[in-house]
């Protein structure tokens, strides 16, 4: 079986974020980049896959230089080769293109990402891959399970979840628990240092969207703190001030 | 300008965030058609009308009866081309954001998903999306004719602005291979208030000591009409299903109040809830983080505060 997991590089998940240049540019200093969470569980379902019935596991990355930390973070948790499309990832429509172009003449059998990225929180390129291959796409995905030809899996909804069945090769949106995270240990960081890293250039595409600008959310008014004693206080409070209830 | 909107429905009710996606193309100005699959009620389609919908098409067919995404994408993509609409607003959801995904890729659309506020169109069409989990914004202009744009709960306020329309009954014809994705069973709380679309949200962290505790965020959950929530150490354990727990790797809310009940308000919970117009906090540590990120709180044994609050919200009702 072949697995391709897109993963993302962004900021950790405690991370404050800043804007530079006019809010124009995202600013990195001081912040400390990871596998996208919900890529993380996709990695570590495809990891799992390989350990139980064998699978060659190629992670993909729509990235500048500066993630191939990253990359070999992914080969050091399990992945056999990586490939870097060299592009700074300005939407998800430009990333999913460059994904689908990559996976088309591959014969996948599985592409797993994560359900969204949680910098650009589109929730879409999964959407978006599947429609360009023309296969199914399920997003998001919390069990996994591959019997032959045929996967059976389980789907987030509002309020549950849905069973599916269907056929290989498609796309699936990950989330907990399909898996438990990986950490790398001493034999996978070193051998990720040798494993492939391909780099290969993006194709040119027309995504329709433009960033014009960043801002922040305003700052949280300070907090009223109300006795123990006194919930009726706030009671009122939330009535009347905050006119919630 | 012709605007289609997709109505998601559950158990023949058309679901309140759509609503807000009729509210939002009504907003947008323009003619805005609805479009809604699968079984739902006729009163409940008629009434699309009162929230700005000028025609609703109902495609009645069985075979959507389940929201199967390639399925409901290319029956959404041909009902676009058919109604010559340049514009697509879904309501972010389980379901709706990945059919975004693939209606916007297959009619080549700029796509937006996420977005928290009407289109400024003073000068071409901008958007403003919810980035970083809620810990920014983007403004982003969507540059091609066609646009599918996902909304988040609380993009526009739904208002009665018209009355009932008829519904007229529409097919479309999709390829059975869109089905190869099967649904063969589904399991789903019923006569609960659904976390994502609640407008008060009641949740309870790793102080709530255990499972067995539950019933106290549950009953007064019940008297305000609310949904329950979880921070993510409690759903890991079990004490709690993995759909109620709030946060950056979990549901993100937007409720008009959130009450967090022992959640020390670690950056990645406050990352699924300050949307929140409203926090309140219970807490015994006066240093919780939770606090410089509310509006209202309480330091106390959560044990001692919710009969309490339980018994003066009861009061004031
Ligand atoms: C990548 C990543 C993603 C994550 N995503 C999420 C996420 O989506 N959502 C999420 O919630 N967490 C997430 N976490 C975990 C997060 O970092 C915290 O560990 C978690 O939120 C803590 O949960 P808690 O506040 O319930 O528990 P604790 O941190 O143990 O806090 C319990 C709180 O209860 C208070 N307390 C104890 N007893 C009482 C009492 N009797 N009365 C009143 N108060 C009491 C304590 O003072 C304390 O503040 C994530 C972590 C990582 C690394
Ligand atoms: N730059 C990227 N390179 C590779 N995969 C990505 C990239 N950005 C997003 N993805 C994948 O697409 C998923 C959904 O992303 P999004 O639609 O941006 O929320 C993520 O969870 C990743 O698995």
């Amino acid at each position: 079986m072949k697995i391709l997991v897109c993963i993302s590089h962004v900021p950790d998940t405690t991370s404050k974020i800043n804007f530079t240049d006019n809010n124009s540019r995202f600013d990195p200093q001081g912040v400390q980049f990871i596998i996208g969470p919900y890529d993380d569980y996709a990695l570590a379902r495809a990891v799992e896959l390989k350990e139980s019935s064998g699978a060659a596991i190629t992670v993909l990355n729509v990235g500048l230089v500066d993630t191939e930390p990253t990359i070999r973070k992914a080969l050091a948790i399990g992945a056999d080769e990586a490939v870097r499309v060299n592009a700074e990832p300005t939407d998800s429509f430009f990333v999913a293109t460059q994904i689908a172009e990559y996976a088309r003449a591959k014969s996948f059998d599985l592409i797993l990402m994560g359900r969204e990225s949680i910098d650009y929180n589109g929730g879409v390129v999964h959407g978006i891959v599947g429609e360009l291959l023309g296969i199914p796409s399920v997003s998001p995905v919390m069990k996994l399970d591959i019997e032959g030809n045929t996967a059976k899996l389980a789907r987030e909804i509002e309020g549950g979840k849905e069973y599916l069945e269907l056929p290989l090769p498609f796309v699936a949106g990950c989330q907990e628990p399909i898996a438990e995270w990986k950490i790398p240990n001493m034999r996978g960081i070193m051998s990720a240092r040798t494993k492939p890293l391909n780099v290969i250039e993006p194709v040119a595409v027309d995504s329709g969207i433009k960033p014009q600008q960043f801002e922040l959310p305003p700052p949280k008014g300070t907090v009223k703190m109300i006795a123990p004693e006194n919930v009726a206080e706030l009671v009122s409070l939330l009535k009347n001030e905050a006119k919630v209830l | 300008m012709n605007i289609l909107v997709f109505v998601e429905s559950a158990e023949g009710k058309i679901k309140k965030n759509s609503l807000e996606a009729v509210a939002y193309a009504y907003a947008i100005g323009g003619k805005v058609t609805a479009l809604a699959l699968g079984d739902v009620g006729s009163e409940e389609l008629q009434n699309l009308g009162k929230y700005g919908a000028s025609s609703v098409l109902h495609v009645s067919d069985s075979k959507f009866n389940q929201g199967v995404i390639q399925a409901y994408a290319t029956a959404i993509a041909i009902t676009m081309q058919n109604e010559s609409a340049d514009i697509l607003v879904i309501s972010d959801s389980s379901l709706g954001t990945p059919i975004a995904a693939r209606v916007a890729a297959r009619v080549g659309a700029s796509l937006a998903t996420n977005v928290v506020s009407l289109p400024d169109t003073s000068k071409g069409f901008n958007v403003k999306r919810s980035i970083y989990t809620g810990k920014a914004f983007a403004n982003v202009e969507l540059t091609k004719t066609k646009k599918v744009i996902g909304i988040k709960k609380n993009a526009a306020e739904v208002k009665e602005v018209g009355s009932p329309v008829s519904v007229t009954p529409f097919q479309v014809t999709v390829p059975e291979t869109d089905f190869n994705a099967r649904i063969t069973s589904s399991e789903k709380a019923t006569g609960e208030v659904l976390l994502p679309e609640a407008n008060i949200v009641v949740s309870g962290g790793r102080g709530m000591k255990g499972p067995e505790h539950w019933g106290m965020i549950e009953d007064l959950a019940k008297t305000l009409g609310a949904a329950t929530g979880c921070s993510k150490p409690v759903s890991d354990m079990g004490w709690r299903p993995h759909h109620e727990h709030v946060g950056q790797t979990g549901v993100k809310v937007a409720p008009q109040l959130y009450i967090a009940i022992g959640i020390s308000g670690a950056i990645q919970h406050l990352a699924g809830v300050n949307s929140s117009k409203c926090i309140v906090v219970i807490n015994k540590d006066a240093d919780a983080p939770f606090f410089k990120a509310a509006d209202y709180g309480i330091v106390g044994d959560a044990f001692d505060v919710l009969p309490k609050l339980h018994e003066a919200l009861k009061a004031a009702k």
